[in-house]
């Protein structure tokens, strides 16, 4: 049954994998995104990772995909967008990437380095506790690369801040009537805290 | 194939599957009656009676409604996106179907007890954010696309709001399956005569408040309908639905209503303790809760104006998750002070 059901999700994660970057329509793409997103997530639940698999679907599928979904439509976004780099280069980039991919994948497998176990044993044995062991294992062994990713994000989320404010700034300080906002710049009224 | 059928996890899907249809069945049944039941709170909150022309109080009236949707014509707009035309309204039932799986409607008495059962309800209630969102894209209807978009930021908004406060009720639970959180909830605080029950909603009051005006906001009910806002998008983003594609959007939202009740009752209002009846009985305090919740839910639906857009995303944001995020903070503080003493 399990094999059966792991057979079935890695096709559908293949097959809309595959999708994502051959079909021309970006909304499509993405679509086809968040259905290889959820069957990881399901292969993931086959792996006794029910922590992962589940936050997988709420932070990738219900989250990060909904707001590229939500730009797409904003932007009407019909065809491949033009980027400025011409055809022939990313189309260059692309195999080259692929290249170092495929050569990894060799090197991998000519050393004899099969896919390991799915979860570190600690999280093996007691998979009743599944986000208990998780979280004991975030907050002591792995303290110092979660704490760094927080930062990270915290410089992110700062950022998006100052460049979100920076054109508000941009009109003449002290408020009292903003002659020419940039155009485009469509903010709504008051709250200056 | 016959060592498939010897494979004892077939076995449990069999079961499974079973325990699903009956649920199934039962929950349809009663969607199909809150039709009529939020007629008759309308109704009488507007000092009319309701519908009472079909069956006796009009009670086979939601039959009429669904022969009338049957029969009527199937309307597909020009140039909109066929085939998420059609996928839309599924995946505005199947979340909500799909999360009632993890709910303990009664002791013993569950489709599945996962051990992460409160983070499936969370992955499903955001998945049903893609529902309206591709309904209104696809039918090339700047209304429907505006309600489309706005349901989408919504949702979004609400949704963390919705999953932080449900943050203090895990730490005092200690664990993220449902059953076991309705296990906690289990007893009563006895203050001489007074006993108070030991439900999530006494001890937090916070997360209690936060989480029903979230869920108002992720079933898109007034006052936070601004996706099908009527008076200015015209039908939002079922605008260009009709027949039974638009029943299965009706049918998602009574079916959202169904399940996030149920979730609330499980995480605040004690699941199905309750005192005198046997444990094979409890089921019904479990549905009678849940029946309290749905109808707070018209309740409020008749009572309140809509908010303006931009109202809603600053309480969301800038109300809301403080208040969440505070209680979260609040609460840890209080677990580590009573675990270290």
């Amino acid at each position: 049954m399990i094999p059966v059901l792991f057979v079935a999700f890695a096709a559908i994660l293949v097959v809309s994998s595959l999708l994502v970057i051959l079909h021309r329509s970006p909304l499509t793409s993405a679509l086809f995104l968040v259905l290889a997103f959820c069957s990881l997530a399901a292969i993931y639940l086959l792996l006794h990772a029910e922590f992962i698999g589940l936050v997988q679907v709420v932070v990738y599928a219900g989250a990060i995909m909904v707001l590229f979904l939500f730009v797409i439509m904003y932007l009407n976004l019909g065809r491949d967008v033009e980027s400025g780099v011409t055809l022939l280069l990313r189309r260059g980039l692309g195999w080259l990437l692929a290249a170092v991919l495929v050569a990894e994948g060799v090197v991998l497998v000519s050393r004899g380095l099969a896919p390991g176990p799915a979860t570190p044993p600690e999280l093996g044995a007691a998979a009743a506790g599944n986000t208990q062991q998780v979280g004991l294992l975030l907050y002591s062994r792995y303290l110092f690369p979660f704490e760094v990713t927080s930062i990270v994000l915290l410089v992110a989320m700062i950022g998006v801040v100052v460049i979100a404010r920076g054109r508000r700034e941009a009109a003449p300080a002290g408020g009292a009537a903003p002659a020419a906002v940039r155009s485009g710049a469509a903010e709504p009224p008051g709250e200056d805290a | 194939m016959a060592a498939l059928l010897r494979d004892p996890t077939v076995l449990v899907a069999f079961w499974a599957l079973v325990k699903i249809v009956g649920i199934l069945l039962v929950m349809l049944g009663i969607v199909a009656y809150l039709t009529y039941f939020e007629r008759k709170v309308a109704g009488h909150i507007q000092a009319r009676t309701g519908p009472n022309r079909v069956g006796p109080w009009g009670l086979f009236q939601p039959f009429a409604d669904i022969l009338k949707l049957f029969f009527k014509e199937e309307f597909i707009p020009d140039g909109a996106n066929k085939v998420i035309f059609h996928v839309a309204p599924v995946l505005a039932v199947a979340p909500a179907l799909t999360s009632f799986a993890v709910v303990p409607i009664g002791p013993d008495f569950f489709v599945t007890d996962v051990n992460v059962g409160l983070l499936v309800f969370l992955a499903m209630s955001s998945l049903g954010v893609y529902a309206l969102t591709l309904a209104g894209w696809s039918s090339n209807n700047k209304y429907a696309l505006l309600g489309g978009l706005r349901s989408a930021a919504q949702m979004v908004s609400y949704e963390l709001a919705l999953g932080l406060s449900t943050i203090g009720v895990i730490l005092l639970a200690g664990s993220l399956s449902l059953t076991e959180i309705v296990e906690a909830q289990r007893g009563s605080f006895q203050y001489g005569p007074l006993a108070l029950p030991r439900w999530f909603v006494f001890t937090q009051p916070v997360a209690f408040v936060v989480f029903l005006i979230s869920a108002f906001a992720e079933t898109n009910r007034a006052p936070f309908d601004l996706p099908e806002g009527e008076s200015e998008l015209v039908g939002g983003f079922h605008t260009e639905y009709s027949s039974m594609k638009w029943a299965m959007f009706f049918l998602g939202e009574y079916m959202n209503v169904l399940t996030i009740s149920a979730i609330t009752v499980t995480l605040f209002l004690g699941g199905w303790n309750g005192p005198w009846l046997p444990d094979s009985l409890k089921f019904l305090w479990f549905l009678g809760k849940v029946l309290l919740l749905v109808f707070l839910f018209m309740w409020v639906r008749w009572t309140f104006p809509r908010l303006r857009y931009d109202q809603l995303m600053s309480f969301g944001w800038k109300v809301l998750l403080p208040i969440a995020l505070l209680n979260v903070l609040a609460t840890g503080g209080v677990v580590y002070w009573v675990g270290s003493r």
